[in-house]
């Protein structure tokens, strides 16, 4: 592939730029040089804190996998409606990303709370309460996680449009055979990155988590809400929440370089 | 081996299509037509796509779309209707392989994988991609994706193809192959076919008979020697690229007839009696310029052998480069012109 030589940028924004950079990476950079490397190995395999690695991959792989299953749906009809109705269902379905992950926590209990809207009923008549249990965890993260996958999949179905699906149904093909032979594998790209942003969304999901499901270790103590514990644990050295912080950056690291390995046309 | 029947009227606030037609088996029908003219929402319709105001589609025995003042008595599924389409953008799936896009139809309506393959290999030997199966379509031409979503159209055995000015994005070449491999396939397969266009080539070139369509409506139709050789309507004369004037006979004071036309256009004709209304037709090739009716340069542009005049009362003149260049053409120079009688057309109007 050849490039052609772009016009530039002009040199004065190389200075916002580099800050913007600063901003995004020095942090990071801070803790790793913070940690105790000496005691690194100790702090990352104890107990606590392989049970909070264990619990976090398995509720964000069990939310990616309900997103998945339903979000993907969303995504397709919200991309092939048309009018006032979708607008708003759109505008309400993104409205996890921008509220503040606690508020969220707090209108899950009112919903599935033992006293809530479904959850007393749950509760009365078949004896199920969700709050503070592993499922919370789970339903927490997909609430938070969902808009990612959705939106990245909605907005691929309408960069590709329909005229390749049009010429499918000419050829006999059925609305299923359409779906699940041209229109999602066309947008293939959408539903790799929304998947994984989607799992590194649940992966860091810490506000709606702490207020819904608790911080139980074992049970509902995923990493960033055992990184918490161990910041503010009195007793308990910050060393311990330095080293929980970086293996989940090495996670959400290695979940991201997966992915960009997975994107279609790179590695044909 | 069906053919196609289409009644087709559709209100869309100041807009109304009402067309007929036929298609038989074997038989290209072209639909000729300026933008706007409605083919595109008469190819929807056709496809399944649009329900008309009312109207019947049918293919064969086999009713696909009924309507009746706005309620749909049969509105068969675009997947059911057994409709090919072949429009400007090949559109072959980027995701599969050539092979896989012309398995597709055949796969998709159960033919099992393996002879699925096998017609899909046979279909792209006869469009000229044999051995070209395995392609990816991003690692072929466009006369050649052309091709395989052409294979993958008739692969699904339609009984109707539909084709939606199939050549436009190709080069002259190219397109001039692709109509030759549609001609014979269509033939081959004896498929009622549909071209839309608005290219008067497709028509001469591929189609049995042409259907003009002019503001939603018919305004002839017959085969394409006929037709464009003798059009009735302004519009097929235009894009035939022949003269028509409409004006009264008058006598000329030599006894013979001739027909007045308006900015004093005066065209000799071997009419019967003056007196009625009239269109005269003639090519631009055979109006002379030196003596005759007056005329004034409207405006200039390259011909295919020279230099296409347009003058007051809309008549195109064409001259040899040599002999516009003797003229000292200008856009508003004063012109005298007239045409022998022998190459006029003469159509009496009611």
């Amino acid at each position: 592939m050849t490039r052609a030589r772009a016009v530039g940028v002009p040199r004065l924004l190389w200075v916002p730029a580099a800050l913007a950079a600063g901003l995004l990476v020095l942090p990071v950079l801070a803790l790793v040089l913070r940690a105790d490397w000496g005691s690194l190995p100790a702090d990352i395999t104890t107990p606590a804190a392989l049970d909070a690695l264990r619990l976090s991959l398995s509720t964000s792989a069990a939310a990616t996998g309900v997103c998945f299953l339903l979000g993907v749906p969303l995504a397709v009809v919200l991309a092939r409606a048309d009018g006032w109705p979708a607008d708003v269902l759109r505008a309400l379905v993104t409205l996890p990303l921008v509220l503040p992950p606690t508020v969220g926590g707090i209108a899950l209990l009112y919903l599935l709370g033992r006293r809530g809207l479904v959850g007393q009923s749950l509760d009365e008549w078949f004896g199920i309460t969700i709050p503070f249990t592993t499922a919370a965890v789970v339903i927490a993260q997909a609430f938070v996680a969902m808009p990612f996958l959705v939106l990245s999949v909605e907005g691929s179905l309408r960069t590709a449009g329909t005229r390749f699906d049009v010429v499918a149904a000419s050829l006999g093909a059925g609305r299923w055979t359409v779906l699940r032979r041209i229109t999602l594998p066309l947008v293939r790209p959408g539903l790799v990155s929304g998947t994984v942003l989607c799992f590194a969304r649940a992966l860091g999901e810490f506000g709606a988590t702490a207020l819904f499901a608790g911080n139980s270790p074992g049970v509902t103590q995923t990493m960033p809400l055992a990184i918490y514990s161990a910041f503010n644990g009195a007793g308990v050295t910050q060393g311990t929440a330095v080293a929980l912080s970086l293996l989940l950056v090495l996670a959400a690291v290695a979940v991201l370089l997966a992915a960009r390995a997975w994107r279609p046309g790179r590695a044909a | 081996m069906t053919s196609l029947h289409a009644e087709v009227v559709l209100r869309r606030r100041e807009f109304t299509l009402d067309v007929t037609f036929a298609a038989h088996p074997a038989e290209v029908v072209a639909i000729l037509g300026p933008n706007g003219a409605g083919k595109s929402t008469l190819l929807a319709v056709l496809a399944g796509h649009l329900l008309p105001t009312s109207g019947v589609v049918r293919v064969g025995e086999r009713t696909l779309t009924a309507v009746r003042d706005g309620s749909a008595d049969v509105a068969v599924r675009p997947e059911h209707r057994s409709v090919g389409l072949l429009g400007q953008d090949p559109l072959v799936f980027p995701h599969l392989s050539a092979r896989e896009n012309v398995a597709f139809g055949p796969r998709a309506t159960g033919t099992r994988a393996a002879d699925a393959g096998r017609v899909a290999d046979d279909w792209l030997a006869s469009v000229g991609l044999a051995g070209l199966g395995a392609r990816r379509p991003d690692a072929l031409s466009g006369g050649q994706r052309q091709r395989v979503a052409l294979a993958r159209a008739l692969a699904a055995e339609p009984a109707v193809l539909l084709l939606d000015e199939p050549f436009a994005q190709l080069d002259v070449r190219t397109a001039a192959e692709l109509r030759e491999v549609v001609r014979e396939q269509v033939r081959r397969t004896r498929t009622a076919t549909v071209l839309v266009t608005h290219d008067v080539l497709d028509a001469v070139a591929l189609a049995d008979r042409v259907v003009v369509l002019h503001d939603g409506h018919v305004v002839e139709q017959g085969r394409p020697l006929d037709v464009l050789t003798d059009p009735v309507h302004p519009f097929t004369a235009a894009l035939a690229g022949v003269n028509l004037v409409v004006g009264r006979l008058v006598a000329q004071p030599d006894g013979s007839t001739a027909l007045a036309g308006p900015d004093g256009v005066l065209v000799p004709c071997d009419a019967p009696e003056p007196g009625g209304r009239a269109q005269v037709t003639f090519p631009p090739g055979a109006v002379v310029v030196g003596a005759g009716w007056p005329a004034r340069v409207v405006d200039l542009e390259p011909g295919t052998t020279g230099v296409r005049v347009r003058t007051s009362g809309d008549v195109l003149v064409d001259l040899p480069p040599a002999r516009a260049a003797a003229l000292d053409l200008r856009v508003g120079a004063e012109l005298r012109l007239s045409v022998a009688a022998e190459h006029v057309r003469v159509r009496s109007l009611a």
